[in-house]
């Protein structure tokens, strides 16, 4: 495996640095705004347009430079292992999030209700704050958090989302097939409905948040329940939507002509995040929604 | 190592730019030689803004009552020099040797991602500006020690979501130049440079920058929940709505404890490449070395609560953690007991970066010895949250990290700039750091088991003496690491004068750095070098 020879080595590049810059007046506005400044939400939409732009000019510095075949296969594989291992990273986020679920339903509420399932401190805390506390799954805890709430149930709206992402699984592998194949139209089909159903699980969530949020009483604030719910679909949402985007961007490019069966990492990159995003849904469905 | 260069081809093609003009050279470069140097000198820079916090410390601590700082002042102290010195000063410090040897050492013409390596550095900037700025807001920095425990840090004030959003971009930063590593390593060696040929600096990054990728997210995770817990309602650490405090302390040690890995693995890499080259002899065990590493980064994920014996575990939970964390005293020890038999019959010379690589040896092993001293669960009740893990924690991280960081920027000066370094002056360097940190720390150890609490302004008269000692210590600890910094420039203006190739007596035959030309040309390895296996190396 000698990747050596014609490994591509950029000698400058003005994106990462003006990106990171954008990146860091967006936090640091956020922050303000949070802090109660005015100039805040300013700041924070300023850094968030730059940070946009200038990773798409980097993009689109890659895609131009992979288009004229300045990556060899040694190139491809780095960006293959690179994007492996994000997707790892990503992964180890959700765990924390998946983990402080499983935490609160095993270990901090059995402690807070009666008869905690071990010994110690959430005995006492019981005995002496809320002795009243049961334990039960959904809560908002002894306190009531955020007042009384229905919980998210799994058959209705989730349902039908977890259909439209499986199925958005299947249109991205089915127009992988279409690149493979050099069959254009089977890939611009295949990723049109994958992005088609991407934005409309999204279109779906945002409706079940409304619902939640008007009807049922169901909000971030509503415990540990509310907490772990939003967190956990909220950033899901997020990287859909983010997943959807790439996948457009894949699109346009493959609408322009981008992509051979044999060069097309930035395809590849993106299904994996899509089947990465699909199986952190099965995650929550079952683990949010059905348990 | 068994590995040596049948012959390298030095030949440039046309495509070979030459490093731009000017201060842009440095904002926009992809060189791995210019990032590491950005890494190297940067966190140079923040060891002495964060040992002035750690100075500031000390002289409150010099003698009982308040003097100097106000209480949450020092307390803003404590925390800001942890985290300047662990994320600002440690980690890039290592990363910076990763970016400059990594390539040279796999005869790899760069790193694999050399944009997202500019990105890294900038995030890495950027995260500790938006730390530092903390210290001029209203409410002060961070004080609620490094770990950041609610629900004490949610009182911090304008500062909180300054500094979370600051763990999130150091993050990134981390992960990023993680995945830069990993990819260089598996993607980029030379033909003929098998894993097992790798020098051991390679082998511990790698698995170092497993660490990270798998512990970084779980860091922002955490942060993310104080952040939202203070401003959005949640409750993750609210027992009134159903959380718990405990679970970010849980969160917390499932990164923190690799964390402190993530500091040290690197450090015995560059320690099991210095050794072999003074003592003259390959390094032993090198196959054991390489799992020793694998071992402990495995066991570093599963012993994370010995940081919480005193929280309140069930029984079952204590045992557990305690037995996991004497585990590690194994592996560990397998490698102190390599290092002594690398030195064992060996033609030893004393030049600087060997003496701050023996002290090494002696001083971290202190550090692991209380280390499994706390890691007994019912004393550890006693030494929890004293001087006592202050002491620990300081040996395994100053006399060990530091020191062998030291020793790296001896070892590899002449490499990086064609000079040597003045011997006299690095061994005065090394002499007065190696004496002063053990007054600096030494007494600590006995202030923690006569019971005083780490992190507080005023203390016990019964502890003024050791307090004194430690803080003379501190001082002269403090001074002596300005020497490093003359070195460093001196050599840089040309030092005792210029160096061959292979600087250290056949050092070409450990690693492949010293077989390019001293200074190392600002490209390698364009063509592969070939690699040949011989019997001794
Ligand atoms: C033989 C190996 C080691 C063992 C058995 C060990 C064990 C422990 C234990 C049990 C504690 C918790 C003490 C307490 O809070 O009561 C601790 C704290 C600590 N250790 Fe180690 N340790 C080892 C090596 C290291 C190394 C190599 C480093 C860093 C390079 C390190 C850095 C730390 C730090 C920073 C803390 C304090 C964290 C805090 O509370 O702020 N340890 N260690
Ligand atoms: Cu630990």
């Amino acid at each position: 495996m000698s990747t050596h020879g014609a490994y591509y080595i950029p000698h400058k590049a003005v994106w990462p640095v003006l990106a990171t810059a954008g990146l860091m007046l967006m936090l640091a506005g956020f922050a303000n705004h949070l802090n109660g400044s005015a100039i805040g939400s300013g700041m924070m939409l300023t850094g968030f347009v730059a940070f946009l732009v200038m990773l798409g000019l980097w993009f689109a510095l890659q895609s131009t430079e992979s288009e004229s075949g300045m990556y060899n296969h040694g190139v491809g594989i780095s960006y293959r292992m690179g994007m492996m291992w994000f997707i790892f990273s990503e992964v180890m986020f959700f765990a924390v999030f998946f983990g402080a679920l499983w935490y609160a339903r095993n270990i901090s509420i059995p402690h807070l209700g009666e008869g905690g399932m071990l010994s110690g401190p959430g005995r006492s805390t019981h005995d002496v704050l809320w002795p009243a506390f049961q334990a039960v799954w959904p809560t908002n805890g002894p306190g009531n958090v955020g007042g009384e709430f229905e919980p998210m149930g799994a058959f209705g709206l989730p349902f039908i989302n977890t259909l439209l992402l499986l199925s958005s699984g299947v249109t991205c592998t089915w127009a992988h097939h279409g690149l493979l194949a050099k069959n254009r139209d089977q890939l611009i089909k295949g990723l049109l409905a994958t992005v088609g159903l991407g934005f409309l699980f999204v279109a779906f969530q945002a409706t079940e948040y409304y619902e939640a949020y008007h009807e049922m009483g169901l909000t971030l604030g509503s415990g540990i329940y509310g907490s772990t719910f939003f967190m956990l679909t909220g950033f899901h949402g997020f990287h859909v939507c983010v997943g959807a985007i790439i996948l457009s961007v894949v699109l346009f490019r493959s609408w322009k002509g981008h992509f051979t069966p044999e060069n097309h990492f930035a395809f590849e990159a993106a299904a994996w995040y899509w089947h990465f995003v699909d199986v952190v849904w099965l995650g929550l469905f079952i683990f949010v929604y059905i348990m | 190592m068994s590995a040596v260069v049948a012959e390298h081809d030095d030949h440039h093609d046309h495509h070979d730019h030459g490093p731009e003009k000017g201060i842009l050279r440095w904002i926009i470069t992809t060189n791995h030689k210019d990032i590491g140097t950005l890494y190297l000198v940067f966190a140079l820079i923040m060891f002495f803004v964060g040992g002035t916090m750690a100075l500031i410390i000390r002289s409150e601590l010099f003698e009982p009552g308040l003097q100097f700082v106000d209480p949450n002042f020092f307390n803003s102290m404590t925390t800001m020099h942890a985290l300047v010195m662990v994320f600002g000063a440690v980690m890039p410090a290592f990363v910076g040797l990763a970016n400059w040897m990594i390539p040279m050492m796999i005869g790899a013409p760069d790193m694999a991602l050399p944009r997202m390596n500019n990105m890294s550095f900038w995030m890495l900037v950027a995260g500790v500006l938006l730390l530092a700025s903390t210290l001029f807001m209203e409410g002060g920095a961070p004080a609620a020690g490094w770990t950041l425990y609610p629900p004490l840090v949610l009182q911090t004030g304008k500062a909180f979501p300054f500094a979370i959003f600051s763990v999130h971009m150091l993050g990134i930063s981390s992960i990023m130049g993680a995945i830069n590593v990993i990819a260089t390593i598996f993607n980029m060696r030379a033909p003929g440079m098998t894993l097992m040929k790798m020098p051991l600096f390679v082998w511990t990054w790698l698995i170092t920058a497993f660490l990270l990728i798998a512990i970084m997210p779980v860091f922002a995770g955490a942060v993310t929940m104080l952040l939202t817990d203070r401003f959005f309602d949640t409750s993750f650490f609210d027992a009134a709505g159903g959380g718990d405090p405990v679970l970010y302390q849980h969160i917390f040690w499932f990164f923190g404890h690799p964390e402190v890995y993530v500091m040290i693995l690197p450090t015995f890499g560059v320690a099991s490449t210095i050794i072999p080259v003074f003592a003259r002899k390959p390094l032993f065990g090198y196959a054991s070395m390489v799992y020793a590493t694998g071992a402990i980064a495995f066991l570093s994920f599963i012993v994370w609560a010995h940081h919480m014996f005193t929280v309140g575990l069930p029984v079952a939970g204590e045992l557990y953690f305690m037995y996991a964390t004497m585990l590690i005293a194994i592996p560990t020890g397998v490698k102190v007991f390599n290092w002594t038999a690398t030195m064992w019959k060996g033609s030893m010379t004393f030049e600087t970066p060997m003496l701050f690589s023996i002290a090494f040896v002696v001083l971290f092993t202190m550090g692991g010895f209380t280390g499994l001293m706390m890691s007994v669960a019912p004393s550890d009740f006693q030494y929890h949250d004293t001087y006592f893990i202050v002491a620990h924690f300081h040996y395994t991280l100053v006399p060990a990290s530091i020191f062998i960081l030291m020793a790296a920027g001896y070892y590899w000066l002449p490499k990086w700039t064609g000079n040597m370094y003045n011997e006299k002056i690095g061994q005065l360097h090394f002499w007065l750091s190696a004496i002063s940190v053990n007054i600096l720390f030494f007494p600590q150890h006995f202030l923690g088991l006569a019971g005083m609490p780490r992190r507080i302004p005023d203390y016990a008269i019964q502890f003024a003496d050791w307090n004194m000692v430690s803080s003379i210590g501190a001082f002269i600890y403090g001074f002596s690491q300005l020497l490093f910094v003359y070195i460093v420039i001196d050599t840089i203006r040309g030092g005792t004068g210029k160096v061959t190739a292979e600087v250290w007596e056949d050092a070409g035959k450990h690693s492949l750095e010293w077989t390019v030309p001293s200074p190392a040309p600002y490209h390698t390895f364009t063509t592969p070098p070939e690699i040949i296996p011989t019997e001794h190396f």
